[in-house]
């Protein structure tokens, strides 16, 4: 090969070498999506050397020596501990009004160590007392902010100065050891074990019962088992593997598109400098060989700078994804860095090869006439059309375009479909996880109740009905969410009595057997007009007593459908009713049953939901309404709805991150091809330009140009975004055992619709406005030289 | 009347010699014209400035009143579409479109009505005898043929000025003898023709003054009588 054969020309390497660069960008981050998504507990809990067990140990009852000394128990390979603990009520707010649930702490002199080395995802290790590190999967309050401990000695105040993740979820939040002490005597120890064998049940529960044998009689309180936290952190990442594998998916599809639709464009534009080469000399196989490395140098530059800009790209997604997976230490795997660039790097050089061929192929003569001689007749149906649209000529001239280069066009239609339905995907992600959220939370305006204001937390309220804990030992007395309520018709008449109550429903509770569920059920019996506050995905609202409504995950359960029966087995005796209607209902677990007041008529609500007339000021309401009420041993407070889970906020922080970069790889790729489009059109363009075509004309021409494939990849790739949300959103539901209703599911409006469809327009006219200004701004005289 | 006056007109490009070195000239109104001279003497810089595709390093270019050089890229292109029709060695006709949309495509850029210049391309095709291939492609026309397109195009818009480069350079003889009874028909009917060219039959046919350039000077500027 002679010097300079395959010097690369500038365009088409910059093409070239953007192309490879966003191809191995979207690769990478696809890639390490999709092996985030593969076994990320497993992943996680062997970087942390995750406990297999995390033992309780009361404190009155084992000393240190004693726990330290279970480190010869049968089956225990590494042990971490003693750590002293405590449960601490903790409030938040300027005068610490917000009283948060209990946490454990833990009093921790170090985050790392040979079991559970616990990861810091923001901040650093707590080391001096009153500095506190929280829990990655508890509440979200920050670093830098205080937490005040009313029940301890003086009330201290706590300053947050690191938030970690546990895989083994060991803790709510760690203190160095002194600084715990200072908040008081600590109730218990924690002992976190690996053991040899721990990956059944049985051999678990036998490490268990070495341990306990270890110690005094009753010394061991409980024990985790890391097979209970994989199985709710599994069932936790499995709702999200479908999403993210789909978007994972989508980058390397793109990623294919972009380098093989730019590699071809910039070998094939090469043709007449092919034929000039082979009139001197050259043969078919050298030709070839020059452009197919020709190809590869700039390709080698973009790949290297696309490795570095995907894995920074991929470090924010990855955090993201480690929120949504509730786990660490997610990150672009080695091969990956190695294998996509490898990957693409091939593709560019069978593009190249197979696009130098067909140059090489052809006939000198012709090769050398590309540019001289007429074009291929390829589109010259769709240049008559247009010319006869009412539309200014340049735009009709651009209009036709793309029917004279269809592989091209048709390449672009598909990056800019696949960028389309990237977005439709995420925005209607983001608005069925918004009506879950919706769904979950109480529609009403203020609540009445026998159980007194909620102990509320900065970033979320009390549960909404039926998402309260059952009770337990620890739960305050008066808290009684079982409790009878009083004469409902005398609380309604309160408030009624109230100016500005719109409507109100009212509902007691009781826990039930269920035939057919393992398991105690909680019932709800409700007065009033509830229907609208429940989305049914089938059946209907009860209507009278002896009629339930039951969640998805009932029926599956109980292996009944709308029209059996459920005998319920309850405090209040036994009821066999008849199923009218299948709710979506996440509380509980699902473990819900919904039946009118009357199918429990000596059982009074004990919570009122109350929606008020537009305009009314909820505090004013709320303290009228608690005077009113007080005297029947019931409290009025506004409705406080919990906030959008941080999951749910992370996955649509998450879905809008990678359809913008879907978007952009998309714009970009047209870019690319837009570029090499006016590129080979320079001269035709200097003609136009020679007749008097004024700049803002050229442009228009150029931008119209990628209006045909701009709106085509739109109204390709909106149904196929829409097609993926059908398909991913009932996956997600199914792992946990949902369906979703029609409220959920068709969140696509056709207005909607049509904005997608024009987003692929977008994409399109984003992409192509650089070289439409590169051609307005080109010399006239210059491009009519241009061979 | 002067329709085209450079004054102390240079061109350089990227810091060589001039292609065009303090060239003065003028052109009346209805003159035919032809710049001679060798490659590299500044013969298509000369037209290219005229045209308004480029702009002098110094000097002044005027035509029809409007001061060429100093036009931004908009106005040149309007100036183009009111003023000037270009003819060029290799037609620069586009390929995709037929002759006629070829014809017709200055007008549509000028916002001519559709009606009225598809007339005016109707008719400059019966004129120039190419009417019956109004709706061919360019690629299906000989050489001749396809420049007389080219010319019927560059009359569109009823330029003032027809600048002509090599027009008969890529034809054959009896093409090019074809195209030049067109261009010497063309001036007869009062066009004001500047034409560049190698070619000295075609100049002394077509033109009543040649230009000579030499280096990027005027070397000669005579007027002749031509044949008809």
């Amino acid at each position: 090969m002679s010097k300079g054969v395959g010097r690369p020309r500038r365009v088409p390497s910059i093409a070239v070498g953007v192309a490879a660069a966003l191809s191995v960008s979207a690769a990478v981050l696809g890639l390490a999506l999709l092996v985030a998504s593969s076994g990320p507990f497993d992943r996680a809990f062997t970087g942390q050397r995750g406990a297999h067990l995390a033992a309780s140990f009361d404190a009155g009852k084992v000393t240190t020596d004693q726990l330290s000394a279970t480190v010869h128990a049968t089956g225990v390979a590494a042990v971490a501990g003693p750590y002293p603990t405590m449960a601490v009520s903790v409030s938040v707010g300027p005068n610490g009004e917000f009283r948060l649930p209990p946490v454990t702490v833990v009093g921790r002199a170090e985050a790392g160590g040979d079991v559970d080395a616990v990861t810091l995802t923001d901040g650093r290790w707590a080391t001096a007392p009153g500095e506190i590190v929280l829990s990655a999967d508890g509440p979200t309050i920050g670093v830098g902010k205080s937490l005040r401990v009313p029940d301890a000695l003086g009330s201290p105040t706590l300053t947050i100065v690191g938030v970690a993740r546990s895989v083994s979820r060991t803790a709510g939040a760690w203190m160095s050891p002194a600084g715990l002490a200072a908040l008081g005597k600590p109730t218990g120890y924690q002992m976190l074990y690996r053991l040899t064998t721990a990956s059944t049940t049985a051999q678990v529960d036998a490490g268990r019962d070495a341990i306990a044998a270890a110690v005094p009689d009753g010394a061991l309180t409980g024990a985790t088992s890391w097979l209970t936290v994989k199985q709710e952190a599994v069932r936790t990442i499995a709702l999200f593997v479908p999403f993210l594998t789909a978007f994972g998916v989508l980058g390397l599809i793109m990623s294919v598109l972009v380098v093989g639709n730019v590699v071809a464009g910039a070998v094939g534009a090469a043709t007449r400098r092919i034929g000039i080469l082979k009139a001197i000399g050259f043969t078919p196989a050298q030709v070839v060989r020059a452009y197919v490395i020709q190809a590869l140098i700039p390709a080698a530059a973009g790949v290297a700078v696309g490795v570095i800009v995907g894995n920074l790209a991929a470090g924010p997604v990855l955090t993201q994804t480690e929120s949504v997976y509730a786990t660490t230490g997610l990150a672009v795997p080695l091969w990956v860095d190695f294998g996509v660039p490898a990957g693409v790097l091939a593709l560019v050089a069978v593009t190249a090869w197979i696009s130098a061929l067909r140059a090489g192929r052809l006939r000198t003569i012709d090769a050398l006439a590309v540019g001289r001689t007429p074009h291929s007749t390829r589109g010259r149906w769709a240049a008559r059309l247009s010319a006869r649209l009412p539309l200014p000529r340049p735009i009709t001239l651009g209009l036709s375009r793309p029917f004279a280069r269809p592989a091209r066009a048709l390449a672009m239609v598909a990056a800019i479909g696949f960028g389309a339905a990237a977005v439709t995907f995420g925005t209607g992600l983001a608005a069925s996880l918004a009506e879950v959220q919706a769904l979950r939370n109480s529609n009403a305006d203020v609540t009445v109740d026998t159980m007194g204001p909620p102990q509320e937390g900065p970033e979320g309220g009390p549960p909404p009905p039926g998402d309260e804990p059952p009770p337990s030992d620890s739960q305050p007395k008066g808290r009684d969410p079982f409790a009878d309520g009083p004469d409902p018709a005398t609380v309604a008449a309160a408030i009624d009595a109230q100016s500005g109550t719109e409507s109100f429903y009212g509902m007691a509770r009781q826990e039930a057997a269920v035939s057919g569920l393992a398991g105690a059920a909680t019932v709800y019996s409700i007065v009033g007009d509830s229907a609208g506050y429940w989305a049914l995905i089938s059946g209907r609202w009860f209507d009278k007593a002896g009629e339930v409504v039951v969640p998805t995950t009932v029926l599956t359960a109980t292996g009944t459908k709308i029209g059996d029966t459920l005998t319920l087995n309850g405090a209040d005796g036994i009821v066999t009713a008849r199923i009218v209607g299948e709710v979506f209902d996440t509380s509980n677990d699902g473990r819900s049953v919904y039946t009118d007041a009357a199918t429990y008529p000596d059982r009074n609500p004990n919570e009122y939901q109350i929606a008020v007339k537009p305009g009314t000021e909820l505090t004013s309401y709320s303290k009228a309404l608690d005077a009113a009420v007080d005297s029947l041993g019931l409290s009025a407070y506004p409705s406080v709805n919990r906030a959008g889970g941080d999951v749910a906020l992370a996955v649509t922080g998450l879905a809008t991150t990678l359809a913008l970069m879907l978007v952009a790889i998309a714009a970009l790729g047209v870019l690319n091809a837009a570029v090499l489009d006016t590129r080979e059109r320079v001269r035709e363009i200097g003609i136009h330009k020679a007749l008097g075509m004024v700049p803002r004309q050229t442009i228009a021409m150029v931008v119209a140009s990628v209006v045909v494939v701009g709106l085509a990849g739109g109204l390709v790739g909106t149904p196929l975004g829409a097609a993926m949300h059908a398909a991913v959103m009932p996956a997600m539901g199914d792992v946990s055992g949902l369906k979703l209703p029609p409220v959920v599911m068709d969140v696509y409006q056709p207005a909607w619709l049509v904005m997608l469809i024009l987003g692929g327009l977008v994409i399109a006219v984003l992409g192509a406005v650089l070289p439409a200004g590169w051609a307005a701004k080109v010399r006239t005289a210059t491009a009519l030289r241009t061979e | 009347m002067t329709l085209i006056e450079l004054r102390a007109v240079s061109r350089a490009y990227d810091g060589g010699p001039p292609a065009l070195n303090d060239v003065s000239l003028s052109v009346a109104r209805g003159e035919a014209v032809a710049i001679l001279g060798p490659s590299g003497s500044g013969k298509s810089t000369l037209l290219n400035l005229v045209a308004g595709l480029d702009r002098p390093t110094s000097g002044t270019v005027t035509v029809d009143g409007v001061r060429v050089d100093k036009l931004g890229e908009a106005a040149a292109a309007k100036y183009r579409r009111a003023s000037v029709g270009m003819v060029f060695q290799f037609f620069n006709l586009i390929d995709d479109l037929t002759v006629a949309d070829n014809v017709v495509l200055p007008a549509q850029l000028a916002g001519v009505p559709a009606r009225q210049s598809h007339k005016r391309a109707a008719d400059l095709l019966d004129m120039l005898g190419i009417g019956r291939h109004a709706k061919a492609y360019p690629g299906r026309l000989s050489g001749g043929e396809r420049q007389r397109v080219a010319v019927a195009r560059a009359l569109m818009n009823r330029p003032a000025l027809l600048l002509a480069d090599e027009p008969t350079g890529a034809l054959d003889t009896a093409s090019g003898e074809d195209v030049k009874r067109l261009l010497v028909d063309l001036h007869a009917d009062g066009q004001t023709v500047v034409l560049v060219t190698h070619d000295l039959s075609l100049a002394r046919d077509c033109a009543t003054r040649t230009i000579r350039l030499v280096d990027g000077r005027v070397a000669a500027d005579t007027t002749v009588e031509p044949v008809r």
